[in-house]
Order: C-alpha cells, then structure tokens, then sequence
C-alpha cells in the first residue's frame, strides 16, 4: 500500500503523537481556556459509588456531558440529585485522558429552585431591613479620625486580618487590633458572626468594627446577607465597616454598615490614620504653640512699655503741679515775710535773748539791745 | 472580665488634637492675659509631648478575643 501525504503535513518521522501526549496538550489547553466556571443543566443518571464519589451526566435540549463530583464535595451538596433536577454546578473543565472522555470535575452544586428561593429570602430581608430604617443614611456614623483600638470579626483561616494587620502596621503603627474570630461562610457562620458582633459591644474602648472577609464566590457571601448577622452589626455600638471582598455584589452588611469597603485591606485603610500625617499635624501645632506665646509675650512687653510710659507721665505731672504749689507757697510766705518790712526801712529791737521790744516799757534806759535791720543787725543803748 | 488598657495606643488623640488647636486658637488671640497664655502653653506642651509619645509606638498589636464558657472575655496576644 503506497502513502500518500500531503506536502504541507509533517511526516511521521518528523513528529509522531503518543495518545497520551495528545490528551495531555488538551487537557492543557481546555485548562488554559476555561478556569472554573458555573454551568447550567439537567441531572440525569447520577450514581454515588461507594467510595463517596458522584458520578452523573449534566445536559440540555442540545448537548450533555459527563460529570464526577469527589466524596469530598458531593458530601456537602447533600442528598444526590433525583433526575432531571436542574442545577447549578461549579466545574472544571478537562479531558478524562484514561477513556479520553470530556467531563467536568464538579466542586459544587446548587438545585436552580435553591437559588430562586435564596434570592427571594434576600429580597425579604432587604425589605424587612429597609423598613426598620437600618439603610437610612441618616443613621451612619462618621469614622473616628483616629482609631486606635479596632475590633476585627472574620475567619481565621482567611487573608483578612492578615491583611488588616499589614495595612495598619504600615500606616498607624500604635494601633491594637481585637481579633474575633467567627467562620465567615458554610453552615454556622451566622450565629458565628452575630455571637462576635454582640461580643464587640462588651469590649471597652473600641473605637471602631470591621466585619468581613477576602474575596469568595457570590454564594459564599450568604452569611453576610443574613438577617440576624445585619441586625448585630446595626447593634455595635461603635462605627462600622463591611468589608466583604467582592468586587460584583454588595452584601446587606454593606448597606447597615456605616461604611463599605472593597476589600478588608481598603477597610484598614479607611479605618487607621496616616502617622506620618499625624506626626506633621503636632509638628505644626507645635510652631504654633511656640509663635503664639511669643506673640503674646510681645504684646504684654508692648503694654508693659506703654504702662511705665503712663506711669512715668503722670509722676511728671504730680511732680509738676506740686512745684507750682510750692512756688506759689513761697511767694505767699515771702510777701508776709518780717524781712519784706524790714527792707522798706523798718527795724525790729529786740533783747539779748532775742525778745521782740514792743512797747517803751519794754526798754530800759543804759540797757543794751539789737536793733535787727535788712542787711543784718545794730547794737544799740537806751538812753 | 479581662480589662482593655487604653493606654496601649493613643488614648483619645482625636481629643487630645482638638485641645491643642483650642489652646493654639487662644494663645493666637490678643485677648489672653499672659499667666493664662504661659498656663496654656505648657498645658499644649505637656499635651504634644503625651501625642508625641503615644504615636512613637513601634508595633501593632494583636490580640484574639474569646469569650469563655461562663461568658468571660479573655485576650490572647497574637503574633501579628
């Protein structure tokens, strides 16, 4: 038998796939073009082996296909779906390179019907929350400026307070973080939730709450659609904020809190301050203080000067008019001065011990006596 | 119940600032008499100085809390 080859194709001795090589380069590009992804169906055939594994076909009016779903899974989606239950399964598309069959590798499953009843438990709680005016926007509390003791609920097993932790040990390093921890998704993570949020409330000295978690698949966010876990965080009695990491939805934490963040670290951003702001906030305040009591002092050594100035001025005055006074004293005492009387010719006799001679009786004949004149005095002899 | 010291951050920094703009505000008015300006100039020093040593801290702190069997709360350090 002659073979015959186009000339465009290599020859097999230029390259020759085993089966397996193939399966493997499709595996590898059904892996490169369809990460996990949510695919719609019907149940048909699903049988559970005894090792815990389900195995079923997943189809619609055009086409089908094979699913396994491992023990570990199939576990939590509950009992296995009767046929022709329709369903939401979470998957990862490959090649089963043994039978080099096409299947789906099935980490969870949700009954459509589930789903219609989720979103209308939703939209009750959204109603049922609104009315009670959790939403208003009145009721929001501004973030305290500087928080410094923060209460943290999320999971343990999450990168939330590890990132929590990393932001604000960059930006506000004096701060304290109160971890609560509490399962954020999967079954009791409600009551886990609200048991933490009640707690916070017993802790003096919170400044503020953050409640959330790292990003997830929107299912994994029903914890924080819960009604009771909603009404807990409208009870903190400190400012709050919902970080649950989402970039799509927004959860009802979301809307009671008093403030959303993308993600738990854009919480930690918003909650902690900047130090360095902060450290250049008192260095003004600082200059400030220092100018402000210099000014002061200046003002108080200016009416000081302005004080002695007034003192001195009215001293002047006092001293001035007392002058005056004096002057005109002296004046009075000058005109009724006996020396005045004397300078117009007048004399004064006077006795030995200085006696004003009066009267004639006063003078004894062959006595002496002083006659006192202007410039000074005359001895003098009664005869 | 497990007490919560303030004193491991910085207690009441939002109050602490708005004293120290109050007590700038004043000292930048002409109306203060100088014993009162000296007074409230080493209160807004004492006051700096407290912010200044609060914000120095170097480590975040971490710390789980868990509320006990009988409703007690109790910290654990957490390595951060």
């Amino acid at each position: 038998m002659t073979l015959s080859l186009s000339l465009s194709i290599p020859s097999p001795a230029e390259q020759i796939w085993s089966v397996g090589q193939l399966s493997t380069a499709m595996n590898r590009l059904i892996d490169g073009a369809l990460q996990q992804i949510w695919v719609r169906g019907e149940v048909v055939q699903c049988k559970v082996w005894s090792t815990g594994h389900w195995y079923f076909t997943l189809r619609d009016r055009k086409s089908q296909v094979k699913c396994c779903m491992f023990r570990l899974n199939a576990s939590r989606a509950g009992k296995p779906p009767a046929d022709g239950t329709e369903v939401f399964v979470l998957a990862k598309a490959g090649l089963y390179e043994e039978k080099g069959e096409f299947q789906l590798v099935v980490s969870r499953m949700l009954p459509t019907s589930a789903i219609g009843q989720k979103q209308q438990e939703l939209e009750r709680v959204k109603v049922a929350l609104q009315q009670d005016g959790l939403f208003d926007p009145a009721r929001k509390r501004p973030v305290p400026a500087y928080a410094t003791t923060i209460a943290l609920v999320t999971s343990p097993d999450g990168a939330a307070l590890h990132d929590v932790v990393t932001v604000t040990r960059k930006r506000w390093p004096c701060a304290r973080i109160l971890f609560l921890p509490a399962r954020v998704q999967g079954d009791g993570a409600a009551p886990e939730l609200v048991r933490a949020l009640k707690l916070v409330n017993r802790i003096p000295g919170v400044d503020l709450c953050i409640v959330g978690r790292g990003g997830g698949a929107r299912e994994d966010l029903a914890a924080f659609n819960n009604e009771a876990v909603c009404r807990a965080l409208a009870a903190v009695q400190v400012p709050t904020i919902s970080a649950v990491g989402h970039e799509i939805d927004i959860s009802l934490t979301d809307l009671v809190a008093d403030l959303r963040a993308a993600t738990p670290s854009a919480a930690a951003e918003i909650a902690v301050a900047d130090r360095g702001d902060a450290i250049r906030l008192l260095d003004d305040l600082s200059i400030r203080l220092a100018s402000g009591l210099t000014a002061r002092t200046r003002l108080a050594a200016a009416r000081l000067g302005r004080s002695a100035d007034r003192l001195h001025g009215a001293v002047e005055g006092i001293l001035e008019s007392r002058r005056h006074l004096t002057d005109r004293l002296a004046a009075q005492l000058d005109a009724l001065s006996p020396l005045k009387v004397l300078g117009r010719g007048y004399a004064v006799a006077q006795d030995a011990s200085g006696r004003v001679l009066k009267f004639r009786g006063d003078f004894v004949s062959g006595e002496v006596f002083d006659l006192r004149v202007i410039d000074g005095q005359v001895r003098a002899r009664v005869e | 119940m497990a007490k919560i010291d303030r004193k491991d951050g910085v207690p009441g920094l939002a109050a602490e600032l708005a004293r120290l703009e109050e007590i700038v505000r004043r000292l930048e008015a002409d109306d203060v008499e100088l014993d009162a300006a000296l007074l409230l100039f080493e209160e807004g020093v004492a006051r700096l100085r407290a912010a200044r040593e609060g914000l120095a801290a170097a480590e975040v702190k971490v710390q789980a809390v868990l509320e006990e069997a009988g409703g007690d709360i109790r910290l654990t350090d957490l390595d951060g």
